[in-house]
């Protein structure tokens, strides 16, 4: 297939997917290319400048070439949207690629069906899956699970202080420093260099340079408090440590993975309500046809992607290309919503599909 | 068929430069009077381009010249996944300095990038905003936090003075290239113990982009020999 046929045909995909998601009763909405960025900076932080193109609106500032649709769409569901409501989307997404392989285009389609509302998360999650699997049933492509509830389930329920599991919270979505603050909180670093006399000095400021900048001495001193604080209390139990390594390093198909799951909940009950939700979810699932023991449930799936995603978390792939990206990923982001909401709280969760992979995957068939 | 090599067009740089290829019996040059940027060689195989510093980086990813001095800090920001563009000929021993985060001394808290997370996330509960690191090093300060999985905080450009910008209140830390630190100290800073992003020298590249004939590999081959790379 020539490129421009191939262009042809992953519009035209993007178009059926997008009817698809209609007889859903989905509502096609709309997203503008060029998005502030001052929120999206703000959500994702300066990480999303390597991912994303930022350029600059001589009278509107800083904007960004749209690197999804999810923000856009919840803040337009967020200043007038019904409940529950489900709205579809397709167009191009725009990715910088630098940090990745260089083949892998910086723009390409996304079609999405998202999910607001709703009273029941099971079946919302289980509803969004399915209709993104149903929409490429021919690809036959391999499911991986995870559910960040779970990992920070398994935070809140370590037996440690709140400052610590806040940090622990903050650093889900980045595994190096939630490793090293596990490490810390477990006593296996070591205090840096002159910690201790510091926080021993009668005067902590006594070696300390001119008094220069915003951050004041009073936030210094509030965080030299908290350094005291965090110096008393006891190191976390080497089994919670365990506990929390076995849960992200989980990888097995899903029933063989909710009995693994159901053997750590004895030694933490905390994981109680998330684990209830999993499960629920799995039945949701089964009752919509999903093959769930072909599915892969990996305890530290969507950790490291761009979204903000906080519970539910999916992949579809191709198992015979293992080279490509996801055909398609979803999941569930309520916290996104309290951000963009100020406050208010909506359940959310939505997937998307990449067009041009599926017409890639159908003309290697 | 020659080999262009560009080399910094002024300054000590330049002139390091010069004496580097001199102590290994290539004899490089000004032509013509003080300000005008000409080169000659000895050599009749190497072509000196006299070129800033800063674009040495640009021209050796374009493939305009074969060989290019410059420092190893400007190719790693300027040239994205520069080990598939460039490669490391020799390091040149001279113009060492250092990429570095630096904060306050009078932030006693804050000794490690640990703790400049943690004052980070504090920051932006307290101000409302992120807190702004200074740099002209973008790339390499934001690769460098991503990787060790520093959050919360903004990076703001400053293409100078950038010591400075702590006490001008436009930025609540910097990453900055230093050689002594004392212009950091001068200026009431400190480096953290594990803020070093990169130690920078000036460095013999190649691009690999360059046209490669058979005579410029020949070339090439010679030059390796009589440096002794």
């Amino acid at each position: 297939m020539t490129l421009p046929a191939r262009r042809i045909a992953a519009r035209a995909e993007a178009q059926r997917l997008l009817a698809h998601f209609a007889a859903q009763g989905a509502e096609e909405v709309e997203a503008r290319v060029l998005q502030p960025a001052e929120e999206l900076l703000d959500l994702y932080g300066e990480d999303i400048r390597a991912r994303a193109f930022v350029t600059q609106d001589p009278l509107r500032g800083e904007v960004m070439l749209r690197p999804d649709f999810t923000v856009p769409v919840v803040r337009m569901h967020m200043e007038a949207g019904r409940d529950p409501a489900r709205y579809a989307y397709a167009g191009e997404v725009f990715r910088r690629q630098e940090a990745e392989d260089e083949s892998r285009p910086s723009e390409y389609l996304q079609a999405g069906f998202e999910l607001f509302g709703g009273r029941d998360p099971a079946e919302a999650d289980a509803e969004v899956f399915a209709t993104l699997a149903s929409a490429i049933p021919d690809l036959h492509l391999r499911a991986a699970m995870g559910d960040i509830g779970l990992i920070l389930a398994a935070v809140d329920g370590l037996s440690t202080t709140a400052p610590r599991k806040a940090a622990l919270r903050r650093h889900v979505w980045r595994p190096r420093r939630f490793r090293a603050l596990l490490d810390r909180y477990a006593g296996r670093t070591p205090l840096p260099e002159g910690r201790a006399a510091l926080l021993a000095a009668a005067d902590p400021f006594a070696d300390a340079g001119p008094e220069i900048g915003v951050r004041t001495r009073g936030e210094i001193e509030a965080r030299l408090g908290q350094l005291r604080d965090e110096a008393l209390a006891p190191p976390l139990p080497a089994g919670e440590v365990t506990l929390i390594d076995a849960l992200l390093s989980l990888a097995a198909p899903l029933p063989e993975a909710l009995d693994t799951l159901r053997g750590l909940e004895q030694d933490a009950p905390g994981l109680g309500p998330a684990l209830y939700r999993l499960e629920r979810r799995v039945e949701a699932l089964e009752r919509r046809g999903v093959a769930v023991a072909e599915v892969a449930f990996e305890g530290s799936f969507g950790r490291t992607t761009l979204e903000y995603y906080d519970g539910f978390v999916f992949g579809l792939f191709a198992a015979a290309r293992p080279d490509l990206p996801p055909v398609a990923t979803g999941g569930r982001y309520d916290a996104l919503t309290r951000v963009l909401g100020r406050g208010r709280v909506v359940p959310a969760v939505g997937g998307v599909i990449r067009p041009e992979l599926v017409v890639q995957l159908r003309g290697a068939a | 068929m020659t080999l262009r090599l560009g080399l910094p067009s002024k300054g000590r740089l330049m002139e390091d430069a010069f004496a580097w290829f001199a102590a290994r019996g290539i004899s490089l040059g000004r032509a013509g009077g003080e300000r005008e940027y000409a080169a000659r060689s000895d050599w009749e195989h190497l072509e000196p381009v006299l070129l800033s510093a800063g674009e040495i980086p640009r021209e050796l990813e374009a493939g305009r010249i074969h060989l290019g001095v410059t420092g190893s800090d400007l190719v790693r920001e300027k040239v994205a996944r520069w080990e598939e563009r460039v490669e490391e000929l020799a390091p040149m021993g001279f113009g060492p300095a250092d990429v570095v985060i630096a904060v306050p001394r009078f932030w006693v808290d804050v000794e490690t990038l640990d703790d400049l997370d943690a004052a980070c996330a504090a920051f932006r509960r307290a101000h409302g905003h992120r807190l702004r690191i200074a740099t002209k090093y973008h790339r390499l300060t934001r690769d460098f936090l991503r990787a060790q999985g520093v959050a919360d905080y903004l990076l703001v450009d400053s293409q100078g003075a950038t010591e400075g910008v702590v006490r001008g209140e436009t930025a609540e830390a910097i990453s900055d290239i230093t050689s002594t630190g004392e212009t950091l100290r001068a200026n009431g800073l400190k480096v953290l113990s594990d803020g070093l992003i990169h130690a920078s020298q000036a460095t013999l590249f190649r691009s690999r982009r360059a046209p490669w004939g058979e005579e410029e590999r020949a070339a090439l081959e010679n030059l390796r020999a009589r440096l002794g790379l």
